[in-house]
């Protein structure tokens, strides 16, 4: 049995929570990040106002390392949580991509719903939705918090 | 054909600053087809330097705001205040977001543009990431109000300091004139990404305490002084008959001696080429605005001071912008906006435009966004659909209201 955890800085709680609840061995665990590497892309954005200006960077560690630093620290303390067992992998590439290829050969995901609070398809981002429509393996999809009520659900289309 | 050597001249001065080519670099090409339409004989050499000689005071305006900014970053100023992010944001993303919005809204109208998309982004994603807190919301706020926050202050942005040398008014009415249309600027940003990211923006099952994520940064007391005293300076310039210029020389001046900073800092600081670029850029727009573009621009351009002509005003310039950037659209539309009998209405209204513009089409005009696509057809890119539909949301919104609020304040101020 080998199970793929989905660490992110939303939802992790919960993703090793319900790995937990499985009352697997926790070395069959792997907790998986990956860095979301567009930002630098985005900060980028609002260089649109410097046109002719190329200033330098300034000095300190590149985003890219500040966003591994960032994933490690949330792997560590998700395999805390855990019982400190488990592996820990970080990953690169198009987030999406990157875990349904980190699922292949697994025999179970876990991840949790990173969109609106409510039942329905919006309670997925983009990413997330892709992950359960790709997984190559059984998915565990969980709440980050408390599952809205099923009163929510919306009425069937007439 | 004179027309068509200028407008050649001009596109290859774009191309050059968008594509930088590394064997004509921008500055180079521009500098290259200034003094080639002189040679031609398309500009005379007294209209080149009357182009040039215009541009001066303002080139010599913007060196020393990025010795005052380069000083503040070397005094530490922008690794206290991700310090100062951290430990107020207690946890909660929200208070984090609303803390970049104060921050970056204060460093782009003290500090220009080039401050928050240099220096303060890389700190406000990194103090995003130590807090273990999704940074895509707060990387956003920062790139989009680099732009859309750049209205408050002639020193805010380049084009804002083009406009303000153009139209002759006071540091303090320019100030006066523009708060409300900044203040609204920022709040239908506030509205559309906190809206747009609630997700990400949810606090934590586990938010991290303070003293986990940041080791105590001193607070660079001089520069903040420095920082006070040349605002205090800007706002009695005017009172005391002085240019503006020489309160931000002497503030930059200061922070250099108080920080030591060889020579050498300082030029790298003030970036020579850029200089040259915007010199040539100047020249180049005024020989293509001389053959035709001038009348072409006065026949897009609404006139008048009513309501409905500065919206008209703003969205031209924020087009503009979009195609070919927005200092040549400020240099190209300011002669059309600035000379007429209006006051300063229309060249106000124009900085709306071009300023908040930019975040409608990623970075700013199709050009660079289509050369960028080019350049990273394999790499990561960011998602693009995401990007332009926060434009959607943020800038025709801007565009109007905050248009609106300008008008308003010229019926008060």
């Amino acid at each position: 049995m080998r199970v793929v955890v989905w660490i992110r800085e939303r939802g992790w709680e919960a993703c090793v929570d319900a790995a937990a609840a499985l009352a697997l061995d926790p070395a069959a665990v792997t907790l998986l990040a990956v860095p979301e590497a567009d930002l630098e892309e985005v900060a980028a954005g609002g260089r649109a106002g410097l046109l002719g200006r190329h200033p330098r960077p300034p000095r300190g560690p590149s985003w890219d390392a500040v966003a591994d630093e960032a994933a490690q620290g949330v792997l560590a303390a998700a395999r805390d949580r855990l019982g400190g067992a488990a592996g820990t992998e970080v990953r690169h590439g198009r987030p999406e991509r990157a875990v349904v290829e980190a699922c292949a050969g697994a025999d179970l995901l876990v991840l949790a719903r990173d969109g609106e609070a409510r039942l329905g398809p919006k309670s997925l981002g983009k990413h997330t939705r892709f992950v359960v429509d790709h997984a190559p393996c059984p998915v565990l999809l969980v709440w980050d918090g408390p599952p809205p009520p099923v009163d929510t659900l919306p009425p069937p289309p007439r | 054909v004179s027309e068509a050597v200028a407008l050649i001249a001009l596109a290859a001065t774009l191309a050059a600053a968008v594509a930088r080519p590394r064997l004509a670099p921008d500055w180079a090409v521009a500098a290259g087809a200034a003094l080639l339409l002189v040679a031609l004989g398309v500009l005379s050499a007294d209209d080149a330097r009357d182009a040039a000689g215009d541009l001066g005071p303002t080139i010599g305006f913007l060196a020393a705001l990025l010795v005052l900014a380069d000083g503040c970053r070397e005094a530490g100023l922008f690794a206290a205040l991700g310090a100062a992010m951290a430990t107020g944001a207690r946890g909660d993303p929200i208070r984090l977001l609303a803390l970049v919005f104060v921050i970056g809204a204060g460093t782009t109208a003290v500090l220009s543009l080039d401050a928050t998309v240099v220096l303060l982004t890389p700190v406000v994603f990194a103090t995003a990431s130590r807090l273990r807190m999704p940074a895509r919301p707060h990387v956003y706020a920062c790139s989009h109000l680099a732009n859309s926050a750049s209205l408050l202050l002639p020193v805010s942005n380049l084009t804002n300091l083009l406009a303000f040398h153009a139209v002759g008014v006071s540091f303090l009415r320019f100030t006066a004139l523009m708060a409300l249309p900044w203040l609204v600027a920022l709040a239908v940003e506030w509205v559309v990404l906190r809206r747009a990211f609630a997700p990400q923006l949810r606090p934590g099952a586990e938010p991290r305490s303070e003293d986990e994520v940041q080791a105590a940064v001193p607070v660079p007391r001089f520069a903040l002084g420095v920082i006070a005293a040349t605002l205090a300076g800007f706002a009695l310039s005017s009172l005391a008959g002085i240019e503006p210029v020489w309160v931000a020389v002497a503030g930059a001046a200061a922070l250099a001696l108080h920080e030591r900073r060889p020579p050498r800092a300082l030029l790298r600081a003030v970036e020579p080429p850029f200089l040259v670029f915007v010199l040539g850029l100047a020249v180049v727009v005024r020989a293509a605005g001389d053959h035709g573009l001038q009348s072409a621009v006065e026949a897009l351009v609404p006139h008048g001071e009513g309501l409905l002509a500065l919206i008209g005003v703003a969205a031209v310039s924020a087009v503009v912008a979009n195609l070919v950037n927005n200092l040549p659209a400020t240099l190209i539309l300011l002669p059309v906006v600035a000379g007429g009998a209006a006051g300063a209405g229309p060249a106000l209204a124009m900085l709306v435009g071009v300023n908040a513009g930019p975040n409608l089409t990623y970075v700013g005009s199709l050009a660079t966004l289509l050369w960028r696509r080019v350049l990273h057809a394999h790499g990561t890119d960011a998602d693009l659909g995401e990007f332009v539909r926060l434009g959607l949301l943020t800038v025709p919104a801007i565009l109007v209201a905050s248009t609106a609020a300008l008008w308003l304040a010229l019926q008060v101020v």
